[in-house]
């Protein structure tokens, strides 16, 4: 059987050309990029060449660059060495209600350790209003921390906006870019960050690397401490496969975006939600209709649930993913989904479908085909048919 | 590769006895309180004997799976034997759930003990 990758936003695959790059460094320039010695020079230089290309992609000077052990790692240090660094300025930190949970743990870890957080909320679409922004930052406001775009419904945030007002109030302001690095055009001064996380296996990358971008002069400290790497701000032996790897990715990534590969995946991806909007009834998009991901769509089928939808989708080749409560490992709806005002049992109805480079017209047209039958046997199994009737008498009941 | 055992897979593949009892003689509902979801079972018995059993559920695979073999496991017994049918025989029956999934196979058995009580609530009624 065909297999069908519809999973992007979880993970891409390692492009062959990337792999390729990587090679050598396992084997013939293996050496530490802090020896002086020849094998340490060759892995040196393979990453600070991987880190001008990752710099030229944002607009940003390669001393500004840091790589990580991938975007969660990335997200740790801006958000737990900013609030370290500057305690003294103040205690009081920004987000949203549908970051990533690397942001939100991280925000959440720090509330442990007195720092104050305000969780914005979102409207339906998933975005924050700029104003919302405004009128939380307080005195003791020392970061903003607001995500490019969200990996689950897809919706682009107006960081632009966002970025100028935080600007205007003199706080730190990052990004979690693990989504839109390498999928959109990107450019840090434009945005106003001051950091800005990035992943190497959303972009068709190694996994266990990433990179944060630090604007000259952020006042930051570290999260790994030990060696001098990374001038003095990121510890341990460099990881050079990966490095060169994300940097190989980064370069990819910017042939693409030139050569209007956004474009076909916008296409594929309207195909994708316009085909299913059209033949299933009681579905609702997720997310915004054009502020969204090149490659996301997140439709929610009312009566079913989710992970029942994920294994008919994998038995017939197509790999995606949910917010249902029975995929989350911790049996919760997705909190961004809640966010946006669903209610639970809606949320766990949810598909995301994530297209990438790779996805054919032929792969859109073999969804549209297979998931009205998989909706339509699972709605057959459902206690709810075209209503939600009788649901709250039972949720009453039982809680 | 799945995260569930064959069986799971098979009877979540073809589930059996999915539908609604018109003119049930017991009818359980029960909502998952962990999760969310929600299983509806119809059962149809005759001199102490549960004869028929349909099931409708709003879940995950588990949630499915059981559902259908609780309704298999049950057909055929009197009331007391089905009564003693726990959550814990489904999910053996099934080859086992994942960890995590254990408390979906609460949905089936729960289930069918309600629809038995409301059996026995019709009867009392009738009497
Ligand atoms: S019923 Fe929700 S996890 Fe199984």
């Amino acid at each position: 059987m065909k297999r069908i990758y519809m999973d992007h936003a979880a993970t891409t695959s390692t492009d062959v050309e990337v792999v390729e790059a990587m090679k050598p460094y396992f084997t013939q320039k293996y050496g530490n990029p802090n020896s002086i010695h020849s094998f340490g020079q060759e892995a040196r230089e393979a990453v600070e060449e991987a880190r001008e290309k990752i710099a030229r992609l944002i607009g940003a000077n390669p001393s500004e660059i840091v790589f990580t052990a991938g975007g969660t790692e990335a997200d740790n240090y801006a958000i737990k060495g900013i609030a370290w660094a500057n305690q003294k300025k103040g205690n009081h930190i920004i987000t949203s209600q549908i970051e990533h949970h690397a942001v939100l743990h991280s925000c959440q870890f720090l509330e442990k350790h007195g720092f104050k957080v305000t969780y914005l909320k979102v409207d339906k679409y998933g975005l924050i209003d700029p104003e919302d922004v405004k009128k939380a930052i307080t005195g003791q406001t020392i970061l903003v921390t607001i995500m490019h775009a969200n990996n689950e419904i897809g919706t682009i945030e107006p960081i632009k906006e966002i970025g100028k007002i935080v600007k205007e109030a003199g706080i730190y302001f990052h990004t979690d870019s693990v989504q839109t690095t390498g999928h959109i055009p990107i450019e840090v001064n434009d945005l106003g960050v001051d950091m800005l996380s990035i992943s190497g296996h959303k972009l068709y990358g190694p996994k266990g690397v990433g990179a944060l971008y630090l604007r000259k002069g952020t006042k930051i400290v570290n999260l790994i401490d030990g060696g001098a790497q990374e001038k003095n701000r990121r510890a341990g032996t460099e990881n050079v496969t990966g490095m060169v790897g994300l940097g190989k990715a980064v370069e990819l990534a910017e042939k693409r975006l030139a050569g209007g590969e956004v474009d076909k995946v916008v296409k594929l991806r309207d195909k994708l939600i316009t085909g299913i909007m059209d033949q299933i009834e009681n579905v609702r998009l997720n997310g915004h209709s054009t502020r969204r991901l090149p490659g996301n769509a997140n439709i929610c089928f009312e009566f079913i649930e989710g992970e029942s939808m994920l294994l008919n989708l994998d038995m017939k080749g197509v790999a995606a993913s949910s917010g249902s409560a029975c995929t989350s490992g911790s049996l919760e709806p997705s909190h961004v989904l809640l966010a946006i005002g669903l209610p639970p049992e809606i949320a766990h109805g949810s598909l995301r479908l994530t297209l990438g480079k790779d996805n054919t017209e032929e792969d859109i047209d073999y969804v549209l085909d297979i998931l009205p039958k998989i909706i339509e046997k699972l709605r057959a199994l459902s206690p709810f048919t075209g209503s939600w009737d009788g649901l709250k008498k039972n949720s009453v009941e039982e809680k | 590769m799945s995260i569930y055992s064959e069986k799971v897979m098979e009877h979540f593949q073809n589930p059996r006895n999915v539908g609604e009892i018109k003119d049930a003689d017991g009818i359980g509902e029960v909502g998952n309180p962990i999760c969310g979801d929600i299983m509806k079972i119809y059962i149809k018995v005759k001199d102490d004997k549960i004869v028929d059993c349909k099931f409708k559920t709003f879940g995950c695979g588990a949630a499915i799976a059981t559902s259908s073999m609780v309704t298999e496991m049950v057909k055929g017994k009197n009331i007391d034997e089905a009564l003693k049918i726990s959550n814990k025989a489904v999910a053996e029956a099934l080859g086992g759930l994942p960890a995590i999934k254990m408390h979906c196979s609460n949905l089936a058995a729960d289930g069918l003990s309600k629809a038995i009580e409301d059996y026995k609530q019709k009867i009392k009624i009738k009497k």
